[in-house]
């Protein structure tokens, strides 16, 4: 095995970063400063993509790393802190499981997930193939800190950071998706995103918290 | 057949008109509904024409549909012979409706008038339909469009819980017939109903469509054990929905068994026309005897829809096994037997659910307890009744003789199957029809009597009025059509000829002359309306001669039947109750009967029965309790908490992952 290229190292320090955010996200309760965290992955994203871009001299890979800068370094964190401050939001409850029993599951995931990349890194020849068990490793823990919170803002930040960790598997493994799929994904987000605002503030209307275990006695028995 | 589809839509363009004023009564009932019953009128005639000897099935592909699969249309024999009972019927209907809705009855008067509209346009277009998925889409429309019908009274929440009953049923039907027109299509994937006529399939799949086709129809017809939404549904319409549903509705399920068991299907193995003959027989009494001890009128009514069925049934099944043993001319009369009492069937069971809705609007009581005396009141409502009362009792010189005379006529000639077995099973079967038939009778005696004869049993009901004219010319309508087919019934079984010549390849021995039916033999047996009606004049005219020319002056007027007591009050009189009373002891285990009765030193006796379904306990109550349980079972999933909901996906993922490691 050739050794690596100076960018493909870089790319694997940017990844190895990536999956560090997803922790300290997993482990955060402040809700502030996981919208912080939320733009730092952002912003690593965008360097990665850049730097794929500039290695293989795809000019499409130029523009979604321009519209992951706009979007998920500018529009959505500014969306989000605007609904923190207007929801007056500060800090979440702890987390359903306590943040040490998170962090095992979530070592437990990263190996699961690297485990499962190992058959397709060996088939795959683009450069960045050896970060796509860390872009795995960052879906499941996004959905773990989906699972593991009880705040509906908590959880949109997770299906966020899950957006990212999807996009960062299609630049690895394929150079990234077609413009138009890109494109669409996009606006989804940012669709999804306003949805779930209108949706906060009926949830807090309703039952006067975002919390959502009030959702419970909406069940039918 | 332009023409037909023509008028079909005209139906529907009458139906979206009732929407220009939703609320003005006067607008649907004075001008829509007499304009679909003029529409029915054409309908029939068209019905009428492809009966005619020299008509020529017709095929049209319409440029509606899905983009690969558009609708197929076609008009033949069969198709005709409906379109003439759907339309002869419902213009009846139509012309009853007219005089019948009012306004501030439950859904207002111009959806009434959509909803009916559709109802019958669909059911035109299932008889029309000549692919699997026409069929179907009118099929399930002809189901949703009477479900709400019959939840017209939607407030009351037991009308809400028999509508719901009804929708379940149609829908397991239709899954039976999907199912079964899936196996139809034999794997090529065409729709039309010639490609299933082609399809090679192997005696098993043949078979297997046969016992879907028989569930799906027969949970529309009312075959036992799956007749418990017919005795729910039918009381819970206005009347005229009722005489659609029991009337037309009924045959229509009749009309999807016929083209599927007889032209869609080849010839099969003698134990179908067992099985059906066996429900057949089965539903006949079952319906019967529980006609005689119903007390609501039109729950009456919808249990003797149900023996109806049966007899409808047994003889469909009698085709069959004819049909198996290539006995052409007897599978001929069998059918002939089979679609005039369809036919008969949709004429007086309409005239006697549109004469309790007359009598419902004129006292507000459905419960035979309550009426009496009614033939005062009502006279013309009353004589209508007495005809429909007559022909579904099967009296001569009405239909109702004719149809089940011919029947019993095809009972007597199995003897010539050569099949030893079947040729001792099938006499069985006979015994059980002409017992129904008797307890037909004995049941429209309870009904006509109780409602419309004695006394009546509440004082609200001397302010009681007759119907209105226009409720009056649809009650003429439907008897004189019973009348003219008691009459006639050479003519009716000449027309029912050419759709057996159609189906079976030969039409039943139309007899000597025009005035005589003799469908087995002239020496066998022979029957003519004319010289019985004839007969029967002069015999009452040489009666009435005689008794006023000769014996007048001994004539006294007094109280009937008083025994001698020297008053009668209300109370004496034999109920609904006592009726049927003699069935209830003969019949006693097939009921579950639930009774208070008052002691002898009871101050205020009251007296309670119920009887209940056994089906009901036996079959439907433990289905379900067993559905209720495992989907109990299956809700622990639904805690309600959000991260356990998310966990299950979650879990799911890691699932798949491991798997495609």
């Amino acid at each position: 095995m050739p050794a690596p290229t100076f960018a493909a190292q870089v790319l694997q320090t940017l990844a190895a970063a990536l999956l560090l955010i997803s922790f300290a996200m997993l482990a955060e309760r402040r809700s502030r400063r996981l919208v912080t965290l939320l733009i730092w992955q952002g912003a690593v994203l965008v360097t990665s993509t850049l730097l794929v871009a500039a290695t293989t001299h795809l000019p499409h890979l130029f523009f979604s790393a321009a519209l992951t800068l706009v979007l998920k370094v500018g529009v959505l964190p500014w969306i989000l802190l605007r609904l923190m401050r207007r929801l007056g939001i500060e800090r979440d409850n702890e987390p359903l499981v306590n943040v040490p029993t998170l962090m095992l599951v979530g070592l437990g995931l990263v190996i699961f997930a690297f485990g499962l990349a190992q058959p397709i890194t060996a088939l795959a020849t683009t450069v960045m193939r050896h970060t796509l068990g860390i872009a795995l490793a960052v879906i499941l823990l996004a959905l773990l800190m989906i699972l593991a919170r009880r705040k509906a803002f908590t959880q949109v930040i997770g299906f966020l950071a899950l957006e990212n960790g999807l996009f960062f598997a299609a630049t690895t493994t394929t150079y990234g998706m077609p413009m138009v799929v890109e494109l669409g994904i996009a606006l989804d987000v940012l669709v999804g995103v306003f949805i779930f605002g209108v949706f906060f503030f009926h949830i807090r209307e309703q039952f006067d918290s975002l919390d959502l275990h009030h959702l419970e006695s909406l069940k039918e028995d | 057949m332009t023409a037909v589809l023509a008028l079909v839509g005209a139906w529907l363009l009458v139906g979206a008109l009732g929407l220009l004023r939703p609320t003005g009564i006067g607008w649907v009932a004075r001008v829509l509904f007499p304009m679909g019953a003029l529409v029915g009128l054409g309908v029939a005639a068209i019905g009428a024409v492809a009966l005619t000897p020299a008509f020529v099935a017709q095929q049209v592909v319409l440029p509606l549909g899905l983009p690969d699969l558009p609708f197929h249309v076609r008009l033949d024999a069969l198709s005709g012979c409906f379109l003439l009972l759907l339309g002869t019927a419902g213009a009846g209907i139509s012309i009853f409706s007219a005089g019948y809705f009012r306004a501030g009855e439950g859904t207002a008067p111009g959806l009434l008038c959509l909803q009916y509209h559709v109802f019958i346009a669909s059911m035109a277009m299932v008889v029309l339909a000549d692919d699997a998925y026409l069929f179907m889409v009118a099929w399930e429309t002809m189901a949703l469009s009477s479900y709400f019908l019959v939840t017209t009274q939607h407030r009351l929440p037991e009308i809400r819980r028999a509508g719901f009953l009804y929708l379940l049923m149609a829908h397991i039907g239709a899954l039976g017939i999907l199912l079964c027109f899936g196996v139809l299509h034999g794997g090529s994937w065409q729709m039309t109903f010639d490609a299933m006529r082609a399809s090679p399939l192997t005696p098993f799949w043949t078979s297997a469509a046969f016992v879907l086709a028989l569930v799906g129809f027969g949970a529309k017809a009312g075959m036992v054990p799956l007749h418990v939404w017919l005795p729910e549904a039918h009381p819970a319409a206005p009347s005229p929905v009722s005489a659609m549903m029991s009337g037309l509705m009924l045959k229509i399920a009749i009309y999807g068994l016929l083209r599927v068991s007889l032209d869609l299907l080849p010839p099969g193995p003698w134990w179908w026309g067992l099985l059906m003959l066996a429900m057949g027989v089965g539903t006949t009494l079952y319906g019967v005897v529980f006609a005689a001890v119903q007390t609501d009128m039109k729950r009456l009514l919808a249990y003797s829809s149900i023996e109806n069925i049966g007899l409808i049934l047994a003889g469909i099944g009698l085709v069959l096994i004819f049909r198996t043993f290539d006995l052409r001319v007897l599978a001929a009369l069998a059918l002939a037997a089979v679609l005039l009492h369809a036919f008969n069937h949709a004429l007086f069971k309409s005239l006697l659910f549109l004469a309790t809705g007359s009598v419902m609007h004129a006292t507000g009581e459905r419960s035979l307890g309550k009426l009496g005396g009614l033939i005062r009141r009502m006279p013309w409502v009353a004589a209508f009744a007495l005809i429909g009362s007559l022909a579904i009792a099967g009296l001569p010189p009405l239909n109702g003789f004719v149809s089940e005379w011919l029947l019993l006529q095809t009972f007597l000639q199995t003897p010539r199957i050569p099949l030893a077995f079947l040729n001792m099973i099938v006499p069985l079967g006979a015994a059980v029809v002409v017992l129904a038939a008797a307890l037909a009778g004995y049941v429209m005696v309870k009904f006509f009597g109780v409602i419309f004869l004695g006394q009546h049993r509440e004082s609200s009901l001397a302010t009681a009025r007759d119907a209105s004219w226009l409720e009056r010319i649809g009650l003429a309508w439907l008897a004189l059509g019973c009348v003219a087919i008691g009459a006639f019934p050479q003519a009716a079984l000449d027309v029912a000829g050419r759709v057996t010549q159609a189906l079976v390849g030969t039409m039943a021995q139309r007899g000597p002359s025009l005035w005589w039916m003799a469908p087995v033999a002239s020496n066998q047996a022979s029957y003519s309306g004319l010289w019985y009606w004839a007969g029967l004049l002069t015999v009452t005219a040489v009666t009435f001669i005689l008794v006023r020319g000769f014996f007048r002056a001994r004539s006294r007027r007094t109280a009937p039947w008083d025994c001698g007591y020297p008053w009668q009050t209300p109370r004496m009189q034999d109920s609904a109750e006592g009726f049927g009373q003699p069935i209830r002891h003969l019949f006693g285990p097939i009921f579950k009967i639930e009774r208070e009765v008052p002691q002898p030193t009871d101050r205020a006796p009251s007296y309670r029965i119920q009887i209940e379904d056994r089906f009901w306990v036996t079959c439907y109550r433990p289905l379900g309790r067993l559905i209720q349980g495992v989907t109990e079972r299956i809700a622990v999933l639904q805690g309600g908490q959000l991260s356990v909901y998310l966990l299950y996906s979650f879990l799911t993922l890691i699932f798949l992952l491991v798997c495609v490691l």
